[in-house]
C-alpha cells in the first residue's frame, strides 16, 4: 500500500478522535500550560535576576524574564508535541490497540499517522495560546505580533511531533523512549539558545545549536514576541519546514515498517 | 454472487510459512467457519482478507473487487470484530461507536441514530456513559460486535467472537448472529468451539499448517470423517480393538482411551454387539460430533 491512495482527508477523523479525548480532560490539559510559565517567570524572576542584570541580545537589553519568555514557549512546544507522539502515540498503538481497531475501517496506517502528528501539533498550538495569554499579562509578548506564535507553533508542532512519530517506528519498547529524550531533547533544552544566547558559546558549539530544531523554533518566537532575532526568520522557517517533511517522511517509512506484516 | 474469493493464498513471516496455498470462497448471505487449531493460519488469512496485511501469494477477492487495488471500498462495506480487545479505552461506551461511525465517514445524525439503535440491539443501552474499563468481558464482546456494525457490512468477519464468554452471554450473540442472517448478512467466522461452529455455520473449512485439509457443512463432515455415532471406552483392551478392525470400524487411541467411529449402516448390530461383548462399565455412546472430526483430522497432540 505504498501508492498515493492511502493519503486522504480521511485523517481528520482520527484528530477528531485525538480532540474529543484531549477535551474529555480538558482542565488538566489547559492546567500546564497555564500554570508553567507563571512558575518559571516567578522562579527565574525572583531568583536569578539579581544574580543576572541583563542579558544582550540581538542589539537589545533585555531582562533575564523578558529574555526566556519566548523559550519557555518553543519548549513547551517541543515538549507537548514530542510527548504526544512518543509515548502517547505508543500506548495507542501498543497497549490499547487503537490503532488496530481504525485499521478495519477505511482508513490507512498513512493516515493515523498523519493525525496523531497533525493533533501533536495542534495540542502544541493550544497551549501555545494560552501560555501567551499569561506571557502577555506579564508584558513580555509583543501585540499583535506575539499572535504569530500560534501558527508557529503548529508548524513546531508538526516538526517535533514527526520526530516524535519517527522515534515510535524504532523504539521497541516503551521505556527505550528515555534515550532520544536523554540524548537529543535534553541537549537541545539547554543548548538552544533557551536560557542563554548562544553568542557566548564556542564557534562549534554555536554550529551545533544552528543544527538544532529548537534553536530556530526559539529564534521564531523570540522574533514574534520581541520584534527581533539573531539569525534569518527565512532560514529557520525553511530549516523547520523541511526538517517535518523529512522526518514526517521517515515517521511513515518506519511506522510501516513496523506496523505492516 | 462470490463475496469471498481465495485463490491459492499464501503468506510467510520470514522462515515461517503462515498460510500455504489456501483456496475457498463465500457465497452471499453464507455463514462461513475457518477453523483449526493455534497456528494453523487463521488470523493470518482474515487480516489479509481486509486488507491490513499485504498478500504473500495467490489472490483474494472481495465483492469482487481485488483487495490490494480496492481496499478502502471492501472495508467500507465490511465490518471486523477483531480476536484482540481493540475498543477505544479513551472514549465511552456511546462514543467508541460514534467514533467509529466517523472512521467510515458516516454523518453526524445518521452515526447518532446507528449507535443508539445498536446499543439497543445488544443490550447495551444502559451502559451509554460507562468506560470500556468498567464493563464486564461479556459487554466488551458485545460492544465489539455492535462496533463492527455501525456501517451496516453485507460481510462481517468475526475472529473468534465468543472466546471467554459465559453461556449465557454466548447465546446471546448467537442469537444477534442469527437475526442479522435474515437481513442477508455474509458471515465469516473462526472459532475453537465446535458447537458454535456447527450450530452457526452452513459450511465451514478446517485448515491446519496453513493448508486447507476438509471443507463441507458441518453435518457432511461429521458424516464423513467421523460417522453418525462414536462410543468412548475409558479403558480398552486389545480385544475390542481386534473386534473394531474384524468389524472393518474405524477408531482412535488417545491413552488407555478408545474412541470407536460407527457409521450409519452399522449402527443397529454394531452398537448392539460391542456393548453386550465391552460394555460392563465405563462406555459412552453419543452422537459423532463436528469436535470428533477436528481432533481426527488434526490430532490429539498439544499446540504451541
Amino acid at each position: 500500500m505504498n501508492d498515493l491512495s492511502v493519503y486522504s482527508w480521511r485523517f481528520w477523523r482520527v484528530w477528531q478522535r485525538d480532540l474529543i479525548v484531549y477535551r474529555r480532560i480538558w482542565k488538566v490539559n489547559f492546567l500546564v500550560p497555564l500554570l508553567e510559565p507563571a512558575f518559571y517567570i516567578v522562579a527565574f524572576g525572583l531568583g536569578f535576576s539579581t544574580m543576572i542584570g541583563g542579558v544582550d541580545y540581538a542589539g537589545l537589553s533585555l531582562s533575564y524574564t523578558a529574555f526566556i519568555a519566548p523559550a519557555l514557549v518553543a519548549t513547551a512546544i517541543m515538549y507537548n508535541s514530542f510527548f504526544e507522539t512518543t509515548y502517547a502515540s505508543f500506548v495507542r498503538m501498543y497497549y490499547q490497540k487503537t490503532f488496530d481497531g481504525i485499521l478495519s475501517t477505511p482508513i490507512s496506517l498513512e493516515e493515523i499517522i498523519i493525525a496523531e502528528i497533525v493533533f501533536s501539533a495542534t495540542k502544541a498550538a493550544a497551549a501555545t495560546a494560552i501560555m501567551l495569554l499569561v506571557l502577555a499579562g506579564f508584558g513580555y509578548v509583543a501585540m499583535p505580533l506575539g499572535l504569530l506564535c500560534v501558527p508557529l507553533a503548529f508548524l513546531g508542532g508538526l516538526a517535533f511531533g514527526a520526530i516524535g512519530m519517527f522515534f515510535t517506528g524504532i523504539t521497541p519498547t516503551i521505556d527505550m523512549f528515555n534515550l532520544p529524550i536523554f540524548l537529543f531533547i535534553t541537549p537541545m533544552f539547554l543548548f538552544s539558545g533557551t536560557f542563554f544566547p548562544i553568542a557566548g558559546l564556542p564557534a562549534w558549539a554555536q554550529g551545533l545549536s544552528l543544527a538544532f530544531p529548537l534553536y530556530h523554533l526559539v529564534e521564531l518566537c523570540r522574533l514574534f514576541c520581541l520584534g527581533r532575532m539573531e539569525v534569518s526568520w527565512l532560514l529557520s522557517l525553511a530549516y523547520l519546514l523541511v526538517f517535518t517533511l523529512v522526518f514526517g517522511a521517515l515517521g511513515l517509512k518506519t511506522m510501516r515498517r513496523r506496523l505492516v506484516k | 454472487m462470490l463475496v469471498i474469493e481465495v485463490r491459492d493464498l499464501r503468506k510467510g513471516f520470514g522462515p515461517v510459512t503462515a498460510v500455504d496455498g489456501l483456496s475457498f470462497s463465500l457465497e452471499r448471505g453464507e455463514f462461513y467457519g475457518l477453523l483449526g487449531p493455534n497456528g494453523a493460519g487463521k488470523t493470518s488469512t482474515i487480516r489479509m482478507l481486509y486488507g491490513i496485511s499485504p498478500l504473500g501469494g495467490g489472490s483474494l477477492k472481495v465483492f469482487g473487487l481485488d483487495i490490494a487495488a480496492h481496499w478502502r471500498e471492501i472495508r467500507t462495506r465490511t465490518g471486523v470484530c477483531q480476536q484482540d480487545n481493540t475498543l477505544d479505552p479513551d472514549l465511552s461506551v456511546e462514543q467508541n461507536l460514534f467514533v467509529y461511525a466517523g472512521y467510515f465517514g458516516l454523518e453526524r445524525s445518521l452515526a447518532k441514530a446507528r449507535t443508539a439503535e445498536l446499543l439497543d440491539f445488544f443490550a447495551l443501552s444502559h451502559k451509554r456513559e460507562a468506560k470500556v474499563m468498567e464493563l464486564s468481558g461479556g459487554m466488551i464482546r458485545r460492544l465489539s460486535l455492535a462496533r463492527s456494525l455501525i456501517n451496516e457490512p453485507e460481510l462481517l468477519i468475526l475472529d473468534e467472537p465468543t472466546t471467554g464468554l459465559d453461556p449465557q452471554s454466548r447465546h446471546q450473540v448467537w442469537d444477534r448472529l442469527q437475526a442479522l442472517r435474515k437481513k442477508g448478512l455474509t458471515l465469516l467466522l473462526t472459532t475453537h468451539y465446535m458447537d458454535e461452529a456447527e450450530r452457526l455455520c452452513d459450511r465451514l473449512l478446517i485448515m491446519d499448517h496453513g493448508r486447507l485439509l476438509v471443507e463441507g457443512s458441518p453435518r457432511e463432515l461429521i458424516d464423513r470423517h467421523a460417522g453418525r455415532d462414536v462410543v468412548e471406552v475409558e479403558e480398552a483392551g486389545a480385544d475390542m480393538l481386534d473386534w473394531a478392525r474384524a468389524h472393518g470400524l474405524t477408531f482412535d487411541r488417545s491413552g488407555t482411551r478408545l474412541i470407536l467411529y460407527i457409521p450409519e449402516a452399522a449402527l443397529g448390530q454394531v452398537e448392539a454387539d460391542f456393548s453386550r461383548l465391552f460394555c460392563a462399565k465405563r462406555c459412552t455412546l453419543r452422537r459423532a460430533s463436528l469436535e470428533d472430526v477436528f481432533l481426527r483430522l488434526t490430532g490429539r497432540e498439544l499446540r504451541e
